[in-house]
């Protein structure tokens, strides 16, 4: 389902752990054979990856938390690409 | 200053009910009473997660004949770091896995040896393939993330198409076709093992039809077989630099193979902690960084992609493990590897297999 889908209620992967890390004080998604370092943006959108907020809510709430960024174009594709590497469904 | 280690291996038993002549387990199997107990291995856990560990492999031996598994499993999740378990799969049952998922188990990597039950029973010396089939069906059910593993060598390769089909069969999110790395146990079965040129690059092939076919599920993941490319492997993405393994006894080292390198003398958990292991330790000092590569490492422009190859090969091959990893065609001592894999594809000797003995309990 691409994030244009309204129906669309992105979650993390079931083989996905998201977690801050302390020691390099950073978001990082764990997986069975791979650690990814987040970038800020990027650990913000995952953590509201639910399973109940849509990605219009997503991108509402973020424009909210950070006005003036470009989070409708940006967050959808980047919840496409996240999809494509099986990390969100 | 040292950047922090992503990954640990946890060793926590050489018993094994499995014989494989590839075991990556040292020739000197741990005995049963040194091992760490489990207040031990909590602290370790626990100290590895303030360094900056995220992840453990809980692994053997096979670490299901640890009674204290679920205990250990806890720590690490309590510490938050992501647990995979490396198993055989024998003595999986439903009950014992459902225990450690409570425990906060994140996910299974099983060991198969071959595509079918003859062949993979005659590598792991024992009866073993339908406890195998059994395991997978127990790991999918519980529905934890699935690997399966598969070590491969002259007596499977050309098994690769059905090894790849058994994966899809048990359910696998991915299929770690590993070619074996010859030193400790697989170098003594080198020339049973050693496979030819040819099976290689038909196996290759064979994977890429196949994950274009699956479109990455499962994900087909192969692991270089060093002795035929020319270029060294980076072993563990360099000495000391992202993984930590800490064997039965608390011996910690840079890489599982490393026990085989008489003058590293491995500090131990018992005696040091994980802090002080990692950065100041002259084990995982001793081929850090650039600073102690020889010539031709030193100028070359992949030194810092390869790492100048794998430490225990160029001991296990040359004698010297500060030398450049015979693997590298710019490795004065290539020859080491070119010659037995020359002979390999000419057909080569026959060699019976050296069965990994079984750690007798002490």
């Amino acid at each position: 389902m691409p994030a244009e889908s309204p129906g669309w209620r992105p979650s993390l992967a079931r083989s996905i752990v998201l977690r801050h890390d302390r020691v390099r004080d950073a978001d990082l998604l764990l997986m069975p054979e791979r650690a990814v370092l987040l970038n800020v943006e990027a650990g913000h959108i995952l953590r509201l990856c639910d399973g109940h907020r849509t990605v219009a809510e997503i991108v509402a709430h973020l424009a909210e938390t950070f006005p003036g960024a470009p989070v409708a174009e940006d967050v959808p594709e980047f919840l496409d690409r996240v999809r494509g590497e099986g990390w969100v469904r | 200053m040292t950047e922090a280690p992503w990954a640990l291996l946890a060793e926590v038993t050489h018993a094994c009910p499995l014989h494989c002549p590839y075991c990556s387990n040292p020739l000197e199997l741990v005995r049963r009473r040194t091992e760490l107990t489990t207040a031990e291995w909590s602290r370790v856990l626990a100290e590895a997660a303030d360094l900056g560990v995220v992840q453990a492999h809980v692994s053997g031996g096979e670490p299901l004949l640890h009674a204290d598994l679920a205990e250990i499993v806890a720590a690490a999740h309590a510490a938050g770091i992501y647990t995979q378990l490396v198993t055989s799969g024998l003595g999986l049952e439903a009950g014992r896995l459902d225990e450690l998922v409570r425990a906060g188990l994140d996910a299974v990597q099983l060991s198969v040896q071959d595509s079918r039950a003859e062949g993979s029973d005659r590598i792991a010396g024992r009866p073993s393939f339908a406890a195998k089939e059994r395991a997978a069906g127990v790991i999918r059910r519980a529905g934890l993330p699935f690997g399966l593993n598969v070590v491969l060598h002259r007596h499977n390769l050309d098994h690769i198409a059905e090894i790849i089909e058994l994966g899809v069969r048990w359910g696998a999110d991915r299929i770690e076709l590993a070619n074996t790395q010859f030193y400790g146990w697989a170098l003594r079965n080198r020339t049973a093992l050693l496979p030819t040129r040819e099976q290689l690059e038909s196996a290759k092939d064979t994977v890429v039809t196949w994950r274009e076919r699956l479109g990455g599920r499962p994900e087909l993941i192969w692991v270089v077989p060093d002795y035929y490319e020319g270029v060294a492997k980076p072993c563990m993405g360099g000495w000391g630099a992202r993984s930590i393994t800490v064997g039965p006894d608390g011996a910690a080292l840079p890489c599982p193979a490393a026990y085989a390198l008489p003058d590293l003398s491995p500090p131990n958990v018992r005696d040091h902690s994980l802090a002080w292991i990692w950065a100041r330790s002259a084990a995982f000092n001793a081929y850090r960084g650039t600073a102690w590569m020889p010539t031709p490492c030193r100028e070359c422009p992949r030194r810092e992609i390869d790492f100048g190859g794998c430490r225990c090969q160029a001991y296990a091959l040359t004698g010297d493990a500060a030398r450049t990893d015979p693997a590298c065609a710019l490795s004065p001592d290539h020859r080491l590897v070119r010659d037995p894999a020359t002979t390999a594809s000419r057909g080569g000797p026959e060699q019976n297999l050296t069965y990994r003995r079984p750690a007798r309990n002490g």
